[in-house]
């Protein structure tokens, strides 16, 4: 799952952000000016279209972030806003095209001049590099930039935050890492051949019909073995996109400037607008909103959003409200409905637990609308293919369905109810929430739940993602929630529902369903190299879990992002996540 | 004198010694205390995705399958003798004093320390001139004028001030002084001294008075008290006794007699305040000690947290013996011999 | 900028008759004329000076005596002008050669403070700041009132700290008061008080903190410096040994009140106030024959913010009734007995001689003591 930095400062600064709303003057700045570019400002003005459509090129983006990067290695990077980041600096074999709405969803080839090519049984496949693609210092890049850059992704012991996808498909035998290749030119690795310096051929260890899934992640990112420092790379990326690092102070800020080796005429994706990029590290949360609404900052980049008092400034005052837009984040909150734990062995008690819940309850636990739309199945409805289905009337009662749960609850034997706990992680206060509202609601069904909060450091790893942990503490519901690594079937849902990802030694996210038709459907679909036929595949997973009542589906998570009406090109990119594409960005001088 | 500074600074080893010994086995037995073994602890430090292998891995790199001895005397020589590390392609010498790397970002700590102690120093040093000088100047005139309208408001004031927690009034005076009003400058903004010392000083006003506001309320108290009871000592009657001005009563003998007291208090409290301006720095974005302190321990960072605590300890360590020394100069009835 | 304000403010109000026509001056050197010293309090108006006069010329030494509460140091301090006038009314005269420091600004007095008029105080080891070298206080004692240089005041101040008594001076002048026995560091406060060549030197209680026998030593440096400087002393003391040694006049007070004044001579010999003859039987001797019990005065001091109507002392007084109920009512005032001999009494004065004559003398007297 892509990480989404937690809400941790947003808790601590609830309470205060709120004084200083009530205290502080309001309003920001209120340049509303529509010379120069033709979009007006308004609500959602980002959403599925561009906002201020604009060639005019030059300034300079100020961008904070609350944090610090995982890391600016491509290598060694996973959240989503690091990865929209990083096509500022990176390219990769392909990549997502720069456009809002449905075309976001779309890959297009980047560094490769199409999209891969497919052996029959999807375990081959085939990428030839454009000509004419240069790094930084104008070295050119080759298939075995793109191949050494795989193989020192595939090093957790160096680099230990990016995706396994290269570790779990490529056919390994046995190699750990360039860093321990005895070859020469350390691309001993036979998985992928670059028979010359325009093709590269990954062989897989099982198929895959998605595998341009995998060429777009940004372990594609071609590095030159001469400049790799291992663990300090990250101190200085060369760059193979449209900017380069001027200045990197590790923890504190770093600049980017115009790449004067990338060529436009190679690109065919990406409009550079701006001339520098100023990222600062480490910035009060608060002070990141505050400086967005008087104008002294350009973009918060973690993208989650604003905070939730400042969320409740905006939406209240229109002048602030045009400024904003409402982001789908391709991500669900949800509950997970434990088997292990009597008497949720039957599906019928987990079934009356899916009636009686309060889906507006769910929802205002996260926000209430602006916080997402209340789910009544799994898949997000921006993945392509995913139907959107209602089993246990979420949507026809919103408040729950007291009437089938009893009726539920008489099937499986407990016609008064039972008891049983729930865990959340104790620093959210969002889980919290939902976790009362569950409590309240059902109740009124006569199911009777513990609360028992866990801190989030080690939720999955030591207590609800160990089978035996909540097992043994009689954890029938638990939190959780997944964001998708990009828009796809797979990428969403066989992480949570595929029974063999489970572990017993703990760091699960699939903490409920075991299903082997489910396995089976998953394994279907990775198969599969016909997109329309695999697409067909993920909602029938999603149908399968939702009738065994394994998950109660809470939202599909939204956020409000500010967009200060001094920037150009700004959409929101569905593709990457709900965040705005930063490349595409320019300002207003 | 120097027998006795000598001794204290062979205590002071010791202790700064213990506290890594003590900071260590925090982080070594408590998990291990509520049951946790070295793959559980090093799964905090891996992606999300991570297979056991790789858990292994990285409990086996950071140390965590070794028992404690080991660990704690990797860290001691690292210290002493400086560590070799590896980059991946190849292997880095940390020189001594090695603080080790980064278990989150595999960035050298104590390369990170000393970049940010200027910072942390700047603030703390700054807000301590301003605060002393508001405080014990409002306590010596509140004194003076006790019961006038000049000391209830000042003693409301720093009632205030004590009572606020300072990323209220930090947020507060950037959104109206900085962003309003755009008089001081932004959160997140630090010039180093050497670098331009006005653009030093500008950035780093606001915080500074938001920093000194909350301890001038305290000093203004404590010296406003310390006066009252000064002023009846016998002494002051001599003093005006001899003809002296009042003013010169008040401030060269009333003052004197009750900066004694503040100074070490003083001391003690810039000592704490070099440790950890956390507060202050998270709020205005500072990178300094403070905030890196924060991070290290919301994310289970040990060289980070040993090497703040550390630096911590040492100010601390040395700011008391600075004030035991300083007692002895400033008060001469308790000169050692 | 003091909470402590200079200047005293007149009495006002119709609870005291003060005398709001000030006198003529007089043509002594000091002179206090009706003295009343106010301290409004919560539990009531203390009275701690209620008419009280009294004179003393150069050169010579006025021993003031009494108990605790009766009134001495608050004289002294009102003499110097060292009450914080916001808790203090003051009314009468305070005359010091041609001026009357009641009615000056305090400006003035403060210069006078240290200069024309010093004190020192009974314990030197809280009266001199503990923080400063003793030199450096007497330096700044000097510096107040001369326009000199650091090392012109400094070697002022080591002649002093000779003048006194202190061996190798030189190098005491930088240590700290802690550093000097207590002997020597009241001869520095004394150095200090001195430092500008008062006319007027007030001495409250100076032996009280000392051994006995570093206090004959302290009270002859006392009788050396006033006969070289030829100021006017006051000594005050609860010791009627001490002023035996030192003192050629005595002010016996009572309550607030002067109960008696006379020579010290006559003091001891011709008693006339029932007080008077109280503190002498109370005071232990050397000459009175073994085996003698010491006669305390009965009852305890009174409030001074009650003061028994009448005369003060009459509550205690052995032969009160036979002033035929005057002493409870009318307050006696202070009227020549002899000449330079005064006494507040109701007695006649033929009576107070008969009944010291043949009373209290025997009783107090042992062998040896004259008796005329």
């Amino acid at each position: 799952m892509k990480r989404r930095p937690g809400a941790i400062t947003a808790a601590a600064g609830t309470t205060l952000v709120l004084t200083l709303a009530l205290a502080a003057c309001g309003g920001g700045d209120d340049e509303t000016s529509t010379g120069g570019g033709g979009s007006v400002a308004e609500y959602n003005a980002g959403v599925g279209k561009i906002f201020n459509p604009s060639d005019v090129k030059g300034g300079t983006l100020r961008m904070a972030n609350a944090g610090d990067w995982d890391s600016l290695d491509p290598a060694d990077n996973y959240y989503g806003y690091e990865w929209t980041f990083n096509r500022f600096y990176t390219r990769q074999l392909v990549t997502w095209a720069a456009a809002p709405g449905a075309d976001s969803l779309k890959l297009v080839p980047d560094l490769a001049e199409s999209l891969g090519q497919a052996s029959a049984d999807a375990k081959t496949w085939t990428y030839k590099l454009r000509k004419g693609i240069k790094f930084e210092d104008g070295t050119p890049v080759t298939s075995k930039d793109v191949k050494y850059g795989v193989e020192r992704s595939l090093d957790k012991d160096v680099f230990v935050n990016g995706p396994t996808y290269f570790n779990d498909f490529l056919d390994l035998q046995g190699y750990k890492s360039p860093y321990k290749d005895p070859s020469p030119d350390k691309l001993g690795l036979k998985a992928i051949e670059t028979p010359d310096d325009q093709t590269i051929i990954f062989h897989l260890i099982k198929p895959f019909g998605g595998f341009d899934y995998f060429a777009q992640l940004a372990a594609t990112t071609p590095v030159p073995r001469a400049k790799d420092t291992g663990i300090k790379y990250k101190e200085h990326v060369v760059a193979t996109g449209p900017y380069m690092f001027e200045s990197n102070q590790l923890g504190k800020r770093f600049v980017l400037v115009r790449n004067p080796n990338w060529d436009q005429s190679t690109d065919p994706i990406r409009k550079p607008m701006l001339d520098r990029i100023e990222v600062a590290l480490n910035v009060n949360a608060e002070d990141i909103d505050n400086r967005l609404l008087s104008g002294d900052l350009d973009m918060d980049v973690v993208g989650t959003g604003l905070q939730p008092a400042t969320q409740g400034r905006v939406l209240g005052n229109p002048d602030l409200k045009k400024n904003a837009d409402s982001a789908s984040q391709l991500r669900l909150w949800y509950t997970s409905v434990n088997p292990d734990v009597a008497p949720l062995d039957n599906i019928h008690c987990r079934k009356a637990i899916l009636y009686a819940t309060d889906h507006t309850g769910y929802q205002n636990a996260w926000g209430g609308p602006a916080g997402g739309d209340i789910a009544t199945n799994m898949l997000p409805p921006q993945i392509p293919g995913a139907q959107k289905f209602d089993l246990y009337n979420f949507e026809s009662k919103p408040a729950g369905d007291l009437d089938s749960a009893k009726k539920e609850l008489a099937d499986c034997g407990q016609p008064n109810g039972f008891a049983t706990n729930m865990s959340y992680r104790a620093e959210r206060p969002k889980e919290k929430a939902t976790a009362e509202s569950l409590q309240q609601a059902l109740a009124k069904a006569g199911i009777k739940l513990t609360l028992k909060p866990y801190p989030q450091g080690d939720y999955f790893s030591l207590y609800a993602g160990k089978p035996d942990y909540a097992k043994k503490n009689g954890l029938g519901l638990m939190t959780n929630g997944w964001g998708a690594d990009w828009p796809d079937g797979f990428g969403f849902i066989s992480q949570i529902t595929d029974s063999r990802t489970i572990r017993a030694s703990g760091g699960n996210y699939n903490l409920s369903v075991k299903l082997p038709e489910v396995d089976k459907l998953l394994d279907d679909a990775q198969q599969q190299t016909d997109n329309a036929a695999r697409e067909k595949i993920w909602p029938q997973v999603d149908r399968k879990v939702m009738e065994n009542a394994l998950v109660l589906p809470g939202v599909w998570a939204k956020t409000l992002l500010y967009r200060p009406p001094n920037l150009t090109n700004v959409y929101v990119h569905d593709g990457l996540g709900g965040y705005y594409d930063y490349v595409s960005i320019g300002v207003k001088k | 004198m120097v027998a006795f500074i000598i001794r204290r600074l062979i205590a002071a080893v010791l202790l700064l010694l213990i506290v890594t010994f003590v900071t260590f086995s925090i982080f070594f037995l408590v998990p291990r205390l509520a049951g946790a073994s070295a793959e559980d602890l090093a799964s905090r430090y891996v992606g999300r995705t991570a297979g056991e292998e790789q858990i292994h891995e990285v409990a086996e790199k950071l140390g965590f399958s070794d028992p404690f001895p080991v660990q704690y005397g990797r860290f001691v020589k690292g210290l002493v003798a400086g560590a070799d590390y590896s980059t991946g392609p190849t292997t880095e010498y940390c020189p001594a004093p090695c603080f080790g790397y980064s278990f989150v970002t595999y960035n050298p700590v104590f390369p990170e320390l000393l970049d940010r102690l200027p910072v942390t120093l700047s603030l703390a040093l700054g807000a301590a001139v301003l605060w002393l000088l508001a405080g014990v100047g409002t306590g010596v005139i509140s004194a003076v004028r006790k019961g006038s309208f000049f000391d209830r408001a000042a003693m409301t004031i720093a009632l205030a001030g004590v009572s606020l927690p300072v990323f209220f009034t930090g947020l507060l005076s950037l959104s109206i002084f900085s962003y309003k009003l755009g008089w001081t400058a932004p959160g997140g903004s630090y010039t180093p001294l050497q670098e331009n010392p006005a653009a030093w000083a500008y950035d780093l006003l606001l915080p500074w008075i938001t920093l000194a506001f909350l301890y001038a309320a305290l000093y203004a108290r404590l010296t406003r008290a310390g006066m009252l009871e000064t002023m009846h000592e016998d002494y002051i009657r001599s003093a005006r006794a001899k003809g002296l001005r009042e003013r010169t009563v008040v401030l060269k003998h009333g003052l004197r007699s009750t900066l004694t007291p503040i100074l070490t208090i003083f001391g003690l409290d810039l000592g704490l305040l070099l440790g950890e301006a956390v507060l202050t720095e998270s709020t205005f974005s500072l990178p300094g000690i403070g905030k890196y302190a924060v991070d290290a321990i919301l994310t289970n960072d040990l060289p980070k947290v040993l090497g703040v605590t550390l630096v911590a300890a040492f100010f601390i360590i040395i700011a008391n013996l600075v004030v035991d020394v300083l007692y002895a100069v400033v008060d001469p009835r308790v000169r050692l011999a | 900028m003091s909470t402590h304000r200079e200047g005293q403010p007149r009495l006002a109000g119709p609870a005291v008759d003060a005398a709001t026509v000030v006198g003529p001056p007089p043509s002594t050197f000091l002179e206090v004329r009706d003295l009343r010293v106010h301290f409004p309090t919560a539990d009531g108006m203390v009275k701690a000076v209620d008419g009280l006069s009294f004179r003393l010329e150069r050169g010579r030494t006025l021993g003031i005596v009494g108990e605790s509460g009766s009134g001495k140091s608050v004289t002294s301090l009102s003499i110097m002008g060292l009450h914080d006038s916001a808790n203090v009314r003051l009314a009468g005269e305070i005359w010091l050669d041609g001026e009357d420091l009641l009615g000056l600004t305090p400006e003035r007095v403060r210069a006078l403070r240290g200069k024309k008029m010093a004190m020192i105080f009974q314990d030197p080891l809280s009266a001199m700041h503990p923080l400063y070298t003793v030199g450096q206080q007497v330096i700044e004692a000097y510096r107040i009132h001369n326009d000199v240089s650091r090392s012109v005041a400094r070697k002022h101040a080591i002649e002093m700290l000779s003048r006194v008594g202190i061996p190798q001076p030189a190098s005491r002048v930088d240590d700290y008061p802690h550093q000097f026995s207590g002997g020597m560091r009241q001869r520095a406060m004394i150095a200090m008080a001195l430092s500008c060549d008062p006319d007027l030197l007030i001495a409250d209680e100076p032996t009280t903190a000392l051994d006995v026998t570093v206090q004959a030593q302290i009270l002859d440096l006392i009788r050396d410096l006033q006969s070289e400087f030829n100021s006017a002393v006051i000594i005050i003391t609860h010791d009627l040994g001490v002023v035996a040694e030192l003192a050629e006049d005595i002010l016996v007070m009572y309550a607030g009140r002067g109960a008696e004044y006379a020579a010290a001579e006559n003091i001891f010999r011709r008693p006339e106030h029932p007080y008077t003859w109280g503190l002498l039987g109370s005071m232990p001797r050397l000459d009175r024959a073994g085996g003698q019990r010491l006669i305390p005065i009965p009852g305890t001091p009174p409030s001074l913010i009650h003061v028994p109507p009448g005369c003060a002392f009459h509550p205690r007084c052995p032969y009160e009734e036979l002033t035929e109920g005057a002493a409870r009512t009318d307050v006696p005032q202070m009227l020549e007995s002899m000449p330079g001999h005064r006494v507040a009494c109701h007695l006649p004065t033929s009576t107070r001689r008969r009944i010291w004559q043949d009373e209290v003398a025997p009783r107090i007297a042992g062998e040896g003591q004259e008796v005329s």
